[in-house]
């Protein structure tokens, strides 16, 4: 398959085929203008090589129709690899809608990753061929950059935001992934493997592993200890709106806008509830800034997220009028 | 000088800026841009020669793929240190604060820069912020990597952050004021006749230089210094924790180090545009094409910088933007490589060592500048981003690039610096031996990162050996290309053969005085009459090497 001496890694993703060909693109378009001048240089080196000490060259000062030649055909060019490039990107930044959603974080210099059953991995992630996942990336403290060569996909991991990846693994194998943003003393090694297996194996490997513990229960938990269930009731009654079926939907603000309550926004309003206020309540909440791992809000969020089925009630959603749920 | 006369016939003047005074106290305290450019030279020198040295020690770790040489702290305070000693203090201060520095009053007839004083304040400036560097690289080093991230740089890291900061910081301000110090000197002390559209495109380089010297510095040296204070006194800037934005600094930071890049290349360039038409005889192609995309780098340099950011979770529209703005700085760039290749067409064209760096430039600079456009690719940089590809790319253009420019430019003007000629033969193998050795250093390392290898890796899968064995050999090879001029260039300075006036013979105005100099640059007030890059019409220039050839052109007789 691969040659001794490869100069390209194994195409393992839906993003391999179309990054390549924009390289092989972008590579001869250089290659002609590379070869094109250096000949230019080279004959002309030798050719109007000086015969004599008192000799002059030619002299013309310009020419302008070469002038606009040699700014309009670059640019044209470059305006190509420009759209060419932006198709791919906008493609890679809009994840589709049916994507296997797995979390990963980083922290110096380890990767977790937990997939939707709640199993957890550390430096491995296990993937079935065929399905489109996203991963929905956090950090625990500095910035890491989650990279798997073969699928031509990387994307950094920023403390304080949620990024998200997307990619469709096209090949059953192990792939490495690296960490790509410098991250400090080890981050040379914090990287690990991906494994791409046969959706029937994968459903197999995630039934066989047990005592994990589920990230809604965790996040149940987690939501009275930290006596989140004081204020947020589900009736609505409470001091806080009621968080049944408010993942995912539009969220009408205290200034009249409105937001969606995605994995971003909850983190948010976890740890700076006064950063957007639901219509219609007072910023009492108190920040958890310091008290939750990013593991911890991921579990509240799963649990939030397990609300959605929930009955929400006609008082005290906090969702937006024209309940726009996706 | 492809074949120097049996009776040279040249003598040094008698009195020249190097015998004219003195004493340790004569150049301490020197205002002479000459003199000043001297300073410079010997400092950069010395910086170049650290951060030779941690690269050194970078190639030969990387030769296994688990390195034994180094643990990982040591070898990621190695490649930070490499990059700042190179960047901040080599690579930026150059070609502007020695040649710039040396040549531009020359090179316009003025008797000095506008501010000499604040000329010898850049330098010490300079020293002290150097100072500050080397200070933190000696007590327990930096490991944040020469573009301090944050919040590695001012929470996580347990490296010297401040000292290296504050030190960049203080820097900054050299530079600014060198960058004012040119940009009056062009507007106000250009000599008769010497209207912007004859200025040499060194100078033309150099005033868009200077412009990103005095707009984006601040910038820069404001951002560290918030990274400082974040680290210092636990402020929130940064660190998303207290409510800051790691995003933040990104954007400040590139808002500088973007256009920074221009600072290395665009005085490179003019370097590249003195030498050419010198050494092929005959006017510059597209003179103002030249001159005008200088300018057009400097400006659209400054909106690019967000082509760092594709994958840090930036908008998709700024990306489209910035990828957008990043292909169209390429243009002017093209414009450039085309016009010097036109000029050697019907040409008089010599094999002197000054014309093999510049051709070596157009090379080096053609493959930095062309994978520029890989990079700039949306759709490529989600694999690139990060890895070897953007390392090599860069050193083509900051080393095969700038550094070519620089020891290219060295060689043009040594003459007139120092009054000597060096060793023309040993040049010559010098500059292709740094060919050569820069070709098998660095463009391994485009596979290795089209392969997958992040950056700043001390150790690696063993798949990718190979070509990292062959990037540390081609380093070796680099490093004799370097040694080698640093030895014959000092050796030429008391045994190379008296160059005299105009060597070359090139027509700008620094050729029409003394080699060396004398403090006062000009015995009189030079006039000019004559076009950029013209040997037709200048019967004051002999071509025949040998003769003393000071007669005035016809304008000012």
């Amino acid at each position: 398959m691969q040659s001794q001496l490869p100069i390209y890694p194994e195409q393992a993703s839906n993003f391999a085929p179309h990054v390549d060909a924009l390289m092989f693109f972008i590579t001869a378009v250089c290659v002609f203008f590379a070869v094109a001048v250096t000949i230019a240089i080279i004959v002309c080196f030798f050719k109007y090589h000086r015969k004599s000490v008192t000799e002059v060259g030619v002299s013309f000062h310009g020419d302008s129709r070469l002038e606009a030649a040699w700014i309009v055909v670059p640019l044209l060019l470059a305006m190509v690899m420009f759209a060419w490039g932006a198709i791919v990107y906008v493609n890679y930044r809009h994840s589709p809608s049916d994507t296997l959603d797995i979390y990963v974080i980083g922290k110096q210099w380890m990767w977790k990753a937990q997939q939707p059953t709640g199993l957890r991995e550390i430096n491995e992630l296990h993937v079935p061929v065929g399905r489109n996942v996203k991963l929905i990336l956090a950090s625990e403290d500095v910035i890491h950059d989650f990279y798997v060569p073969a699928f031509r996909v990387k994307m950094d991991v920023v403390p304080g935001h949620y990024n998200t990846m997307w990619f469709r693994p096209t090949k059953v194998g192990r792939y490495h992934f690296f960490c790509s943003q410098y991250c400090g003393t080890n981050h040379a090694v914090m990287g690990g493997w991906v494994t791409v297996m046969e959706p029937a194996e994968y459903a197999a490997w995630l039934a066989g592993s047990t005592g994990e513990a589920n990230p809604v229960a965790e996040g149940e938990k987690l939501f009275a200890e930290k006596a989140c269930n004081t204020c947020h009731f589900g009736s609505g009654l409470g001091r806080a709106p009621s968080l049944n079926g408010v993942y995912g939907a539009k969220v009408l603000l205290a200034d009249g806008s409105t937001v969606t309550a995605d994995d971003a926004y909850i983190r948010e309003s976890i740890l700076q509830p006064n950063a957007k206020i639901v219509a219609g309540y007072q910023p009492l909440m108190p920040t958890f800034q310091g008290q939750l791992t990013e593991e911890q809000i991921l579990a509240l969020t799963a649990y939030v997220r397990s609300l959605e089925s929930q009955p929400v009630p006609a008082k005290g959603a906090g969702i937006a009028p024209p309940t726009g749920k996706k | 000088m492809s074949a120097p006369p049996a009776s040279p016939g040249h003598q040094l003047p008698r009195e020249h800026y190097l015998n004219a005074t003195y004493g340790i106290r004569s150049w301490l305290l020197t205002t002479d841009h000459k003199r000043i450019a001297l300073l410079y030279l010997v400092s950069v020198t010395f910086f170049f020669f650290i951060g030779g040295l941690f690269a050194t020690m970078i190639r030969i770790h990387l030769l296994t793929p688990t390195g034994y040489l180094v643990t990982p702290e040591t070898y990621n305070k190695l490649f930070t240190m490499h990059g700042v000693a190179m960047i901040f203090f080599f690579l930026i201060p150059s070609i502007p604060a020695v040649l710039g520095n040396f040549l531009i009053p020359l090179m316009i007839g003025a008797k000095d820069l506008a501010f000499p004083k604040i000329n010898l304040l850049s330098w010490y400036i300079y020293l002290v912020g150097g100072g500050f560097v080397l200070y933190s690289f000696s007590t327990g080093g930096l490991d944040t990597g020469w573009t301090f991230y944050t919040p590695l740089s001012s929470v996580y890291s347990n490296s010297a952050v401040t000292p290296a900061v504050i030190g960049i910081f203080i820097n900054g301000f050299s530079s600014i004021l060198t960058g004012l110090n040119f940009i009056v000197t062009i507007h106000t002390m250009r000599s008769p006749g010497m209207t912007w559209f004859r200025m040499p495109l060194f100078v033309w380089a150099h005033y868009a230089t200077s412009i990103i010297f005095v707009l984006g510095t601040p910038v820069i040296a404001i951002t560290l210094l918030l990274a400082g204070m974040e680290r210092m006194f636990h402020l929130g800037f940064f660190n998303p924790a207290m409510g800051g934005d790691p995003i933040l600094f990104q954007h400040l930071f590139w808002f500088y180090s973007h256009p920074a890049v221009y600072i290395m290349i665009l005085p490179a360039m003019g370097v590249v545009s003195e030498i050419i038409p010198t050494f092929a005889r005959k006017p510059i192609f597209g003179y103002s094409f030249i001159a005008g995309s200088s300018i057009a780098i400097a400006v659209i340099g400054f909106f690019v910088w967000a082509h760092h950011m594709f994958l840090t979770g930036e908008s998709t529209y700024a990306a489209l933007a910035f990828s957008l703005l990043s292909y169209l700085v390429a243009v002017p760039s093209a414009v450039k490589v085309f016009n010097w290749t036109a000029t050697l067409y019907k040409g008089s064209i010599s094999y002197d060592t000054p014309m093999l760096y510049a051709l070596g430039f157009i090379g080096l600079f053609l493959i930095g500048g062309l994978t520029g456009l890989f990079l700039a690719c949306l759709g490529l940089d989600i694999h690139i981003h990060d890895t070897y590809f953007v390392v090599a790319h860069f050193h083509y253009i900051m080393v095969g690039g700038a550094v070519m420019g620089y020891v290219g430019g060295l060689h043009f003007w040594w003459p007139k610096i120092t009054g000597r000629l060096y060793p023309e033969f040993m040049a010559r193998t010098a500059a292709v031996i740094l060919f050569l050795g820069f070709n098998l250093t660095f463009f391994p390392q485009f596979i290795l990162g089209y392969l997958g290898m992040p950056r700043r890796y001390h150790t690696y899968p063993p798949e990718f050996q190979v070509f990292n064995v062959m990037s540390t050999a081609g380093a070796s090879i680099l490093a004799l290309g370097y040694l080698l001029p640093m030895i014959y260039l000092t050796w030429s300075m008391r045994y190379g053969k008296v160059a005299g006036p105009n060597p070359w013979p090139a027509t700008g105005l620094e050729w029409k005085t003394p080699s060396p100099p004398i403090t006062e640059n000009f015995p009189v007030t030079p006039e000019v009459d004559w076009e950029p890059y013209d040997f037709t019409h200048r019967p004051d220039i002999s071509l025949t090497p040998g003769t003393p050839s000071l007669a005035p052109a016809h304008g000012d007789d």
